[in-house]
């Protein structure tokens, strides 16, 4: 399971850091979305993906020691999933009004010149 | 494009949805649940309403924007962490009162926080699709 | 009941805020909860400065968790210190919004989101707890964002993407740090963590971990490879937001650096090193860029990236004289830098461009003003006995002794450039007679008095602030002695967050 989990990791930072070093802005915002996921995904394999490694309650108690798995790492993923929920959305409004008024998908074309500065 | 089988069962799943919701909202504090996915479910029950009926019946089903929703729920939020402040207690320490009540469970500063998170995800993913999908015309 | 006071400069950002958004629409309204506000704010924010330097450092575990498993609060020296800074710039800015900023950005809620950038701000120099500063970073960068695109010009769209996409990556870049700070730990209370980082075996990781955060902190505080993102959109949106911009957010970045590199990592060599070669490398190429520049913006853009180089370069020598001026040079830095970008904004109200060759012949209209700019300009350049000049004979005195040459020659041409390029300006905007084909828009002049005063009000606060931290700097000596203090030696803080 935990190879399978780093395999996908290698895989999204790969698709991630492809796709982020393209020119078109709907592929780099998917590069950063893959980039994310792979993000959480590490902190889930680096929590340890284990049963039975409760978080606070020493070895020596016999509570809680079955079947509960680590609960800070799913909690640091949810945070981060609903703060990259939130940016995504933001960057797709972002990108419909950058194509509505430049109509290109083109980053290399983002670029006012000096000159027309005021 | 109006599908009538979507408006039809949009009618129903609607008012289902939004239960289905606050039974998350509720029981969130011991089992999986709580007010962010309560909210999300809530949202999409409406997401699914302009699906099937536009943007502008929805909105007109809400009669008020969502954006309003926002400062109501962090309001909740906030006075909820701030209680315990009030007994003496660091900000958002768990405070519950005694005893079941019907329905809900225990009432406590957690439930309220939820609520105002609940409310506030409904605000800000509305807002957010109504604003992508108007811009659109 | 006094620990409650650490979360007040966070919560009273957060209910103003939420009564700006009831009062959406309402400008007024909005304008006067805003700077009435951001005084309360800045006075919450002075009683937990006074308290925290006569009492020590305070802790507040939220939620009544004991200490390494709550969230927990810590307002130290350093935090107080940047947040009566944050407090100071926020309640100036407010000011120079309500009144310089047009009706349409306001319609648009640019208030709320303002206060929502300051409450995160506060968050993040308040809190002990490494995933929640990740937090209140988010907080942060969400309200930017919205403040930069605020208004929709088709430069400032352009420059939110790029600013957009760096600093989601800088956030990727951080988060992946914690995640292998937990996996290596099991904690996330950086005073914990920093007892705990002692007894991890595998050092290597320990290195790969801190060039994580520095790679992150690094894109945020804009230093030299990571540093593009920023003189392509700073000069974009309108002053008052790149005045908050420029003034904080870099700021934050470094204040990260510092935080981090004390509490957790204890920099070795190679990142000593590391540091040392971005320091130099950003005031060179920050110094160059600002070089050419003409339009004021963009050359003040180029000026924050060449002066944070200067900060790095204090953390990089790493000893306690070196952290000194570094500390100084942060409290210099944002007083100076919010009001070069609220110049820029007044200038833009008297003239209605900020390109240099269009602009001319403004001391011979307005001397009183161009005189309180003068100082301003005379402190970032660092003349004695101004606010600038102090922190430099700290930073030059140990990278003397400390044998860092290259640093002492970016030191001394990073200061020479930003007297030259600050010379230049001076003679374009103000000496130099107003070219005879520009047709001058001048919006200042038609207004009432009392909004040229609040125009102008902002600006003499920060300069009175520069002023007083140059001339009583034996003061700030005191201060930043304990601050640095504080973080080479973090037991005090340890023992606060354990309650000890």
């Amino acid at each position: 399971m935990e190879l399978l989990l780093i395999l996908v990791i290698g895989l999204l930072y790969t698709g991630g850091v492809y796709f982020i070093l393209r020119r078109s802005m709907v592929k780099l915002l998917l590069g950063i979305m893959l980039l994310g996921s792979a993000t959480n995904i590490l902190i889930f394999v680096l929590g340890a993906i284990v049963k039975a490694k409760p978080p606070i309650i020493g070895s020596a108690q016999e509570v809680l020691n079955k079947t509960y798995a680590d609960p800070v790492p799913q909690a640091l993923i949810l945070t981060a999933i609903v703060i990259s929920f939130a940016l995504t959305a933001f960057a797709i409004v972002l990108l419909k009004r950058v194509y509505a008024l430049l109509e290109t998908d083109d980053l290399d074309n983002l670029n006012t010149p000096e000159e027309e500065d005021i | 494009m109006r599908s009538s089988i979507l408006q039809t069962a949009t009618r129903y799943l609607l008012p289902i949805l939004l239960l289905f919701s606050i039974f998350l909202l509720l029981r969130g504090h011991y089992y999986p649940g709580g007010g962010f996915v309560g909210g999300l479910v809530a949202s999409i029950a409406f997401v699914l309403h302009s699906f099937a009926n536009g943007t502008d019946a929805t909105m007109k089903l809400l009669r008020k924007k969502p954006l309003s929703l926002i400062p109501v729920g962090l309001g909740v939020a906030t006075l909820s962490v701030l209680v315990p402040v009030l007994v003496g207690l660091p900000p958002m320490t768990g405070l519950w009162l005694e005893g079941d009540f019907p329905i809900v469970g225990s009432i406590g500063t957690a439930l309220f926080f939820d609520l105002g998170v609940y409310l506030v995800v409904i605000g800000v993913v509305l807002t957010i699709l109504f604003t992508i999908s108007l811009t659109d015309d | 009941m006094s620990d409650n006071l650490i979360l007040a400069p966070v919560f009273i950002h957060l209910f103003i805020a939420i009564f700006q958004l009831i009062a959406w629409r309402k400008t007024v309204t909005q304008r006067i909860l805003s700077v009435g506000g951001a005084l309360v704010a800045l006075i919450s924010a002075a009683m937990l400065f006074t308290h925290v330097y006569v009492h020590g450092t305070i802790t507040l575990n939220a939620s009544n968790w004991k200490a390494p498993f709550s969230i927990v609060f810590v307002a130290d020296l350093l935090g107080a210190t940047m947040v009566v800074l944050t407090s100071i710039a926020g309640f100036a800015v407010s000011i120079f919004s309500a009144t310089g900023l047009s009706r349409q950005r306001m319609l648009y809620g640019y208030f709320p989101i303002f206060h929502f950038l300051l409450m995160g701000l506060n968050g993040a120099f308040l809190t002990g707890d490494i995933f929640n500063l990740y937090v209140w970073f988010e907080v942060i960068i969400i309200a930017s964002f919205v403040l930069m695109t605020l208004g929709g010009r088709r430069n400032q769209l352009e420059g939110a993407l790029k600013y957009m996409s760096m600093n989601i990556l800088a956030s990727m870049f951080f988060l992946t740090g914690i995640g292998i700070l937990y996996g290596m730990t099991g904690s996330l209370n950086m005073a914990d963590l920093s007892i705990k980082m002692h007894d991890v075996q595998n050092r290597s990781l320990v290195g790969i971990t801190s060039v994580f955060f520095i790679l992150g902190f690094g894109i945020k505080s804009a230093v030299f490879p990571l540093y593009f993102w920023l003189p392509s959109s700073y000069h974009t949106p309108p002053s008052a937001v790149a005045a908050t911009f420029g003034g904080l957010l870099t700021k934050v970045g470094i204040y990260a650096i510092l935080r981090v590199n004390s509490l957790i990592f204890i920099p070795d060599d190679f990142t000593k090193k590391l540091l040392m070669v971005m320091a130099v490398l950003t005031i060179l190429t920050g110094a160059f860029g600002s070089l050419n520049k003409m339009n004021i913006r963009r050359l003040f853009s180029y000026l924050i990236v060449c002066h944070i180089g200067f900060m790095v370069g204090g953390i990089a020598i790493f000893t306690k004289l070196a952290l000194m001026g570094t500390v100084f040079y942060l409290i210099h830095d944002i007083m100076v830098k919010t009001n070069m970008f609220l110049i820029s904004g007044v200038i833009m109200q008297l003239r209605g461009v900020i390109t240099m060759e269009k602009l001319g012949g403004l001391y011979k209209e307005y001397p009183k003003i161009s005189l309180l700019i003068a100082i301003v300009l005379l402190s970032l350049v660092g003349i004695p006995p101004l606010s600038g000049f102090w922190p430099k004979v700290y930073l030059f005195r140990e990278a003397f002794t400390g044998q860092h040459y290259f640093f002492v020659a970016a030191l001394i041409l990073g200061s020479l450039v930003t007297l030259y390029v600050i010379a230049k300006m001076w003679a374009e905007v103000f000496w130099k007679d107003i070219p005879a084909d520009v047709t001058v828009d001048n919006k200042f002049e038609p207004l009432p008095f009392l909004r040229k005063l609040l125009l102008l009000i902002p600006i003499g606060i920060l300069a009175i602030a520069s002023v007083y931290i140059g001339l009583n700097a034996e003061a700030i000596v005191q201060i930043v002695d304990r601050i640095a203090e504080e973080l080479i030696d973090t037991s005090s803080y340890i023992n606060a967050v354990f309650k000890k």
